[in-house]
């Protein structure tokens, strides 16, 4: 597979909802293809990463209205178990539909989940739509809390926004302060299963978006499987989006693959790298455990 | 963990390759080479080419058993097309373990049932492809909780993952198993073994990382999380193995499973689903095609 995965079409999006906007990271694709999806019955509800009791701590929720998922818009840069609700939303939530968010990871393990359903009975066919977000790298919250409030100075509680583009990782407070830091500074804060992630562009999910690649307030959209392609086109018909064909927007599909090739290289070589990271005793190397040959 | 059964993980790449050696088992090689024995015919039925399953009832709560009826439909469909269902307590008469291709085992083995034990010899020398299905033929689950003296049969203690008295071909693990995932098993079972070499391609590349986890070791608990995912640097928060846990023993802290062990009946769902315990890419990369492909089959 490419390392863009497969897909029927890829194209530069933004909302029409100026409340969505207004909430939302980028384009607000994600928060308007639920709402979309709510208000056409494709989804019952949906598994986001709603607010949680520490500032900007997600927290996994299922929402089923358009003021819950606006107050789950925009992105934490920490982690967010959304899997963990997904039997749950069937069970304890009785949705027969279940729509969820997540980065690649999560997306690949919702894929997992419905081909190898070990453990998640009568799960597989009520995910109804697996949205995705692009994802370079997550931070755990006590690693965000280190850039935010020892290396960008600001308190947690006093950010409007955070944002990562143009090699840096920008704070916004509530009070108009800008903070920067280089994004080189973060790595040594990554989350180390994030080392071995083979996916940029959440090439597993229906349909996967982020900022690369399109201007400012813009999104770059992948429509990849049948039941994505269906949605988005259902979505566009419905007038919720605003669209320019990639090839005519700044700075393209072309960074996208860039990056794209450069997480999937650097990390395929850190999965490579622990066929030999120990030595047994006859001078032979000794591997750490290789999730993508065996269990 | 048992040292001794540990994989290892090996230069190679390729799923065949990485074969742990520890204990002799079926390859998936073999198994598509000893396929070539009999082809079962029933008369009444026009489908010619099904295979042959049963069910071996050894100590488990015949939750796994109810658990292959809740595909409803689902089931008689199996029945209808790909297989025949040639021993099963209660749903087929017929006493002594037969031949058969895929013998799915319940229960974990009591070492002082003689006929426990002689039942489960049998069905391995009798089938093709040998499942421990469900947490206790695999891992011993709650029976590994046991230690005698319950009513009413105060001698019995010695309960066994079935691996400890047979080989074992596949493992298909949490409690109960999932329907889903032993449709899934089955509709791949009979592409094995009665498909064209596109399909036994297929499903050897879908069945290998069950095959593997039989091969893993038959201890199971909340800890190979730690142990085997966050202690090797693998885990990244996606919460699955909170949400798969069907005793809720996991919660998720910071984005890392916590477990509480005392509540943790060692199924082995959560590692079996967790994402980073194994992520084969040729079969995921084409979930699309496959899920159809099972869909369509069961209509
Ligand atoms: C850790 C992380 C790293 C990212 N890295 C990149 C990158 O390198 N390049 C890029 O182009 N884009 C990246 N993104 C995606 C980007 O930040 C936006 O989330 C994406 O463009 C969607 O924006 P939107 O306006 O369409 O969505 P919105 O309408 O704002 O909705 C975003 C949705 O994502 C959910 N969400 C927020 N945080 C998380 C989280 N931590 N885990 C799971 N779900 C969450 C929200 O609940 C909401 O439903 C990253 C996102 C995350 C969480
Ligand atoms: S880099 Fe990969 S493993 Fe880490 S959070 Fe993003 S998608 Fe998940
Ligand atoms: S299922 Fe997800 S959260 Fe749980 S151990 Fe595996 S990677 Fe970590
Ligand atoms: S933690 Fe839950 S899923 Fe994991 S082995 Fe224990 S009971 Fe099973």
């Amino acid at each position: 597979m490419d390392v863009l995965g497969n897909y029927k079409s890829v194209i530069a999006a933004r909302s029409t909802d100026k409340d969505i906007l207004k909430k939302a990271q980028d384009g607000g694709i994600i928060t308007t293809l639920f709402a979309y999806a709510l208000e056409e019955g494709i989804i019952d509800g949906a598994i986001v990463a709603g607010p949680g009791n520490e500032p900007w701590k997600p927290e996994p929720m299922v929402v089923s209205t358009k003021a819950e998922l606006l107050a789950a818009a925009g992105t934490r840069y920490t982690i967010s178990p959304n899997m963990s609700l997904i039997k749950e939303a069937t069970r304890s939530y009785g949705l027969d539909r279940v729509g969820i968010v997540g980065t690649p990871c999560q997306i690949q393990a919702t894929r997992k989940a419905q081909l190898y359903p070990i453990g998640m009975r009568d799960v597989d066919d009520k995910i109804a739509l697996a949205l995705g977000i692009f994802c370079m790298e997550n931070l755990s919250y006590q690693a965000l809390e280190a850039i935010v409030e020892d290396h960008c100075n600001q308190k947690m509680e006093s950010v409007r926004k955070m944002d990562i583009g143009k090699g840096k990782f920008t704070v916004y407070t509530e009070r108009g302060a800008v903070s920067q830091m280089p994004l080189k500074l973060i790595h040594k804060y990554v989350q180390p299963g994030c080392n071995v992630c083979l996916d940029y562009v959440a090439n597993l999910a229906d349909i996967s978006s982020g900022s690369v690649g399109s201007p400012d307030g813009w999104s770059t959209v992948f429509v990849r499987s049948t039941k994505g392609n269906a949605v988005w086109d259902g979505a566009m018909k419905a007038g919720y989006f605003e669209t320019k064909p990639m090839d005519q927007v700044k700075p393209g599909l072309d960074i996208v693959k860039k990056l794209a090739t450069e997480k999937i290289t650097k990390n395929q070589k850190n999965v490579d790298a622990r066929k030999t990271a120990g030595l047994k005793a006859d001078g032979t190397p000794k591997g750490l455990r290789n999730p993508y040959v065996s269990p | 963990m048992k040292p001794a059964v540990r994989p290892e993980v090996k230069p190679e790449s390729k799923p065949e390759a990485s074969r742990p050696q520890a204990k002799p088992a079926v390859k998936p090689s073999d198994v598509i080479e000893r396929e070539k024995v009999e082809v079962v015919q029933k008369e009444e039925k026009p489908v010619a080419e099904k295979i042959t399953i049963g069910e071996l009832h050894l100590s488990g709560c015949t939750g796994c058993l109810v658990t292959l009826a809740d595909n409803y439909e689902g089931l008689f469909k199996l029945l209808d097309n790909y297989a025949d269902l040639v021993y099963a307590l209660t749903l087929v008469d017929v006493r002594h373990v037969p031949e058969m291709d895929v013998c799915l085992v319940e229960g974990s083995c009591c070492l002082n049932d003689k006929i426990s034990v002689e039942e489960l010899k049998q069905a391995r020398a009798k089938s093709k492809v040998l499942v421990a299905y469900g947490g206790c033929a695999a891992y011993g689950n709650i029976t590994r909780f046991c230690r005698g003296g319950q009513w009413n049969q105060p001698g019995q203690e010695a309960f066994v993952p079935i691996s400890e008295v047979v080989d074992v071909d596949l493992y298909l693990p949490s409690c109960p198993p999932c329907p889903q995932a032993v449709r899934n098993v089955a509709v791949m079972a009979y592409l094995l073994l009665k498909g064209n070499d596109e399909q036994k391609k297929l499903a050897t590349a879908y069945l290998t990382p069950l095959m593997q986890l039989a091969q893993r070791g038959n201890e199971a608990c909340g800890c190979d999380l730690m142990y085997d995912v966050i202690n090797q640097g693998l885990c990244m928060g996606c919460g699955t193995c909170a949400g798969t846990c069907p005793v809720r023993a996991i919660t998720m802290e910071y984005g890392r499973p916590n477990v509480n062990r005392d509540l943790c009946i060692k199924c082995g769902a959560c590692y079996a689903q967790c994402p980073r315990s194994w992520f084969n890419f040729d079969v995921m990369n084409n979930y699309e095609g496959i899920m159809d492909a099972i869909k369509g089959a069961m209509q």
